[in-house]
């Protein structure tokens, strides 16, 4: 079942993260390949003609593209162990609200936090925090959003995280002061070797950002 | 396993349509409920309070929010009928890519081509093209997008051909002649019940549009 299984990625990307978590809960091994999207790989551009981005999951030579279905693909393969997805249809109808409700405004949002200045960012910042506190009341008292153990949801949020020290240096504000439940739930995600072991170091991406805002010529 | 459903939905929504035919291939006897997006009910606000969109499918009182969420919750609540997504997880993420797809572009691209002029619409138009061009190509010599029976791609793509004669008329240029295939397709799901009871008259729609544009002071 294991097969030939390749992860096109690059490093600070919140989406790729999310494959390399799910892989490491299954402890699933595979070849990660660091992408340059200066200049992108003939692989890539074969692998994901329609898009062209990472990440792409190569396995037995079969392309999966989009994060989210990556994860999905994933969790359906190799089904034995370390379950993401609920198998109760309504539980998994809320699991994927929530996922698609990150897809449309954390990385936009966040995004605009690093973009942008003045009244713009401050309108990012607030909308942002918004977010953040509508997904802690849905984790409410739970561990993780998908209870007692990771779930799907738990793995599309958490990669953010590694952008967070970025958006908080940038956007000048405390994202632990306004949503501590958020930030508790991440620390309690990240003493899972497959999460802490899959996002890379929060200065690294700092100093990506700082890089990306030199060539956009953003101060 | 009787129960109640009910759809809150628009009647030009193409998302809503989705879930239409998905309920109509199912044979699953729903009350359909018209909301008046300029005057949302208390139903919708108390149902869907993170987008207050439409539509929301309520399934014995709980709500399932977003049209391809709902169309793979039905699939999987009434999986004995009309399966819709494949079994097979490499088909099923391949399907979810061309959904994802038709989400990400159809409705952008296809809003630009109503609501803009001149180049911005030229641009829109070409754009569009080849969006179809492309699905045309997945499409292949299948019957449908799912092979020998409606599937997923196809209850998710097939509702915007209710808009095609609208953007036809906006766009003064035939989807015709440059996707004979995708329009072939086209009639040949509209020859279904399921998706002929789903979708509204292209007239009708085109109507509505002019009411929009109006509105926004689009000429």
């Amino acid at each position: 079942m294991a097969g030939e299984l390749v992860l096109l990625d690059f490093w600070p990307s919140p989406f790729g993260m999310r494959s390399r978590i799910a892989l490491a809960e299954k402890g699933i091994p595979y070849e990660y390949r660091e992408e340059d999207l200066r200049n992108k790989s003939d692989l890539l551009l074969q692998m994901n003609p329609v898009h062209k981005k990472i990440p792409v999951l190569i396995h037995n030579g079969k392309p999966v593209c989009e994060s989210v279905i990556q994860v999905q693909y994933i969790d359906e393969v190799w089904h034995d162990k370390a379950p993401l997805i609920p198998s109760d249809p309504y539980q998994r109808a809320v699991a994927r609200f929530w996922v698609d409700f990150i897809d449309k405004k954390i990385y936009e949002l966040g995004s605009k936090i690093w973009k942008t200045k003045g009244e713009e960012q401050a309108n990012a910042k607030k909308e942002f925090i918004e977010c953040l506190k509508l997904l802690e009341g849905e984790l409410g008292d739970k561990t993780y959003f998908g209870g007692e153990s990771l779930g799907y949801v738990d793995v599309a949020l958490v990669p953010f995280y590694s952008w967070f020290y970025a958006y908080e240096k940038c956007g000048d504000f405390s994202i632990e002061a306004e949503c501590p439940k958020m930030i508790a739930w991440v620390k309690r995600c990240m003493q899972k070797e497959s999460v802490a072991k899959s996002l890379p170091d929060q200065e690294k991406v700092y100093e990506f950002i700082l890089q990306l805002k030199k060539v956009f010529g953003i101060e | 396993m009787a129960e109640e459903v009910v759809l809150l939905d628009f009647w030009p929504s193409p998302f809503g349509m989705r879930s239409r035919i998905a309920l109509a291939e199912k044979g699953i006897k729903y009350e359909h409920k018209e909301e008046d997006l300029r005057n949302k009910s208390a139903l919708l606000l108390q149902m869907n309070p993170v987008h207050k969109k439409i539509p929301v499918l309520i399934h014995n009182g709980k709500p399932v929010c977003e049209s391809l969420i709902q169309v793979q919750y039905i699939d999987e609540v009434w999986h004995d009928k009309a399966p819709l997504l494949p079994s097979d997880p490499y088909q099923k993420a391949t399907a979810r890519f061309w959904a994802d797809y038709v989400d990400k572009k159809i409705y952008e691209v296809g809003g630009r081509v109503w609501k803009t002029k001149g180049e911005k619409q030229a641009t829109a138009k070409k754009e569009l093209i080849e969006t179809l061009k492309l699905l045309e190509k997945e499409l292949g010599d299948k019957p449908y997008f799912g092979g020998e029976s409606l599937g997923y791609v196809d209850v998710a793509f097939i509702p915007f051909y209710s808009w095609f004669y609208a953007l036809e008329k906006c766009g003064n240029f035939s989807i015709e002649a440059e996707c004979p295939k995708l329009i072939a397709w086209a009639k040949r799901c509209m020859q279904k019940e399921s998706v002929a009871k789903s979708l509204p008259d292209q007239q009708k729609v085109y109507d509505f549009i002019l009411e929009m544009k109006k509105h926004f002071g689009i000429e």
